[in-house]
């Protein structure tokens, strides 16, 4: 096997930085959608890199081997993977897959739990309101057979008004109807399966509650209109905090929401500089480049590393007189490259 | 004024049971109405607080000649304040699935935003 097999556990040092730099750039639809994709393409490089080098490790097993029916000394002899190596990516493995299950239990459990509380209380239309004098407000996705709800306490209605509850929906439904929380969740199981994917997990956050924002803008037709909605409800959810969050969510250095009303006030005074469109192009279309390399490389490289063992396994399984011929059925082998079955032989 | 007639029953529903809701004393419709910034007619507003009243989402009582609405709550005496709390912390998500309208601020953040929305509100002044 080559040296390939570690690109695509290296990718994401490079594709992190650059994707988060160019979502900055982009319009936030786009934007989101970039994070989410290149977190789950890279996760799934990767974990196809760490299956590769635990196969490598575990196949100089003479066990192992055995049990594969090929020749360890000839795995041992042309792959670099030593043990150790192989030992380290199925435990990491492991590790993620253990993660990724719990991360999977944590959101159903989240979800079933959110559903069971709106379920118990009154609404209209596609709106539960929480008795709670405290602020909040958030979108339940729906589930089968159960469409999506848009969540607010009391106190968050009270905070608003009309014009500005009228924003609060629309935001919400945004979420609702652009399934924003399947990116979420991809995003979150592939930072398991990945922790250096783990990076794109809050940038994303902000660029989906930017996408719904405007989403919001547009429904309402005022973008001062929206950022002060979006101003106000959370300067009623900080006087009037709903529930104690977890220190870790309080912990946020530069706050999300001062960012998003920045951006809707910025956008709605006439376009100053037509050139500023073009200062912005020429970093997006480096940034892209780079972004587009480094996943593509690492794409390459783990297509190179699976063709390369497949034919390290195969040459190991050729090294060996098999006993049975019919043990290779889901290893097609090109004419010649191990004796022909001896079906008779004892 | 908004196209109330192209808007699906189940936003206007929403969006008058969030009026009701806001408001800390039973309504009148004309007070929805008004409440909601006029941009429903009254027939409408008359139309949705009947259906969410058929729907048990709103409670109707007589005020003098005039139905007054305000919203459902299941057992209102129930509702302890701590038990308010218990409610809404079973919605918490740590996970962070339920993508929440607004985060927390912190303090940092509240200076920033009150200068942002002051500026908003005087838009001459940035000229």
């Amino acid at each position: 096997m080559t040296w390939a097999v570690w690109a695509p556990l290296l990718a994401p040092l490079l594709a992190v930085p650059s994707a988060r730099r160019l979502a900055d750039l982009l319009p936030p639809r786009a934007a989101a959608l970039l994070l989410a994709a290149t977190a789950t393409l890279l996760a799934v490089l990767s974990a196809g890199a760490l299956a590769m080098l635990t196969t490598a490790g575990l196949l100089r097993l003479p066990l192992i081997a055995g049990l594969a029916r090929m020749s360890a000394t000839d795995m041992r002899r042309s792959t670099p993977v030593i043990l150790p190596i192989g030992a380290l990516a199925a435990l990491t493995l492991g590790v993620a897959a253990v993660a990724l299950l719990r991360t999977a239990q944590r959101h159903r459990v989240d979800l079933l739990r959110a559903a069971d509380t709106a379920e118990r209380h009154g609404g209209a239309g596609d709106l539960t309101v929480l008795p709670d004098p405290g602020a909040d407000a958030y979108a339940l996705p729906g589930l089968p057979g159960r469409p999506g709800r848009v969540v607010v306490t009391a106190g968050m209605l009270r905070g608003l008004n009309a014009r500005e509850r009228e924003v609060l929906l629309a935001h919400e439904r945004a979420h609702l109807k652009c399934r924003h929380h399947i990116l979420i969740i991809l995003t979150d199981l592939a930072s398991c399966l990945d922790p250096a994917l783990r990076g794109l997990r809050k940038p994303l956050a902000f660029h989906l509650e930017r996408w719904a924002d405007e989403s919001a803008a547009q429904t309402v037709g005022d973008r001062r209109l929206t950022a002060q909605a979006i101003g106000r409800a959370a300067l009623a959810a900080s006087a009037a905090p709903a529930l104690p969050r977890p220190a870790m969510a309080l912990a946020a250095s530069t706050g999300p929401v001062p960012r998003r009303v920045a951006a809707l006030l910025a956008a709605e005074q006439p376009r100053t500089q037509r050139s500023s469109r073009l200062r912005t192009t020429r970093p997006a279309a480096a940034v892209a480049a780079l972004l587009t390399g480094c996943v593509l490389s690492s794409g390459v490289c783990a297509l190179d590393a699976a063709t390369d063992l497949h034919a390290t396994i195969e040459a190991a399984q050729g090294a060996l007189p098999t006993r049975e011929g019919h043990g290779h059925a889901h290893h097609p082998v090109p004419h010649g490259m191990y004796p022909p079955p001896q079906r008779g032989a004892t | 004024m908004t196209d109330a007639a192209r808007r699906p029953a189940g936003e206007l529903e929403a969006e008058v049971l969030a009026a009701l809701w806001a408001a800390r004393s039973p309504l009148t419709p004309p007070q929805v109405q008004q409440s909601l910034g006029g941009t429903l007619a009254r027939t409408t507003v008359a139309t949705i607080l009947a259906r969410l009243h058929g729907k048990g989402a709103v409670i109707r009582s007589r005020a003098g000649r005039a139905y007054v609405y305000t919203p459902a709550v299941e057992d209102e005496a129930a509702l302890t304040a701590r038990r308010m709390h218990t409610e809404l912390e079973k919605g918490d998500d740590r996970s962070g699935v339920l993508a929440r309208f607004v985060s927390r601020l912190t303090p940092d953040d509240e200076q920033v935003l009150r200068g942002l929305l002051a500026r908003a509100e005087e838009p001459e002044s940035r000229q």
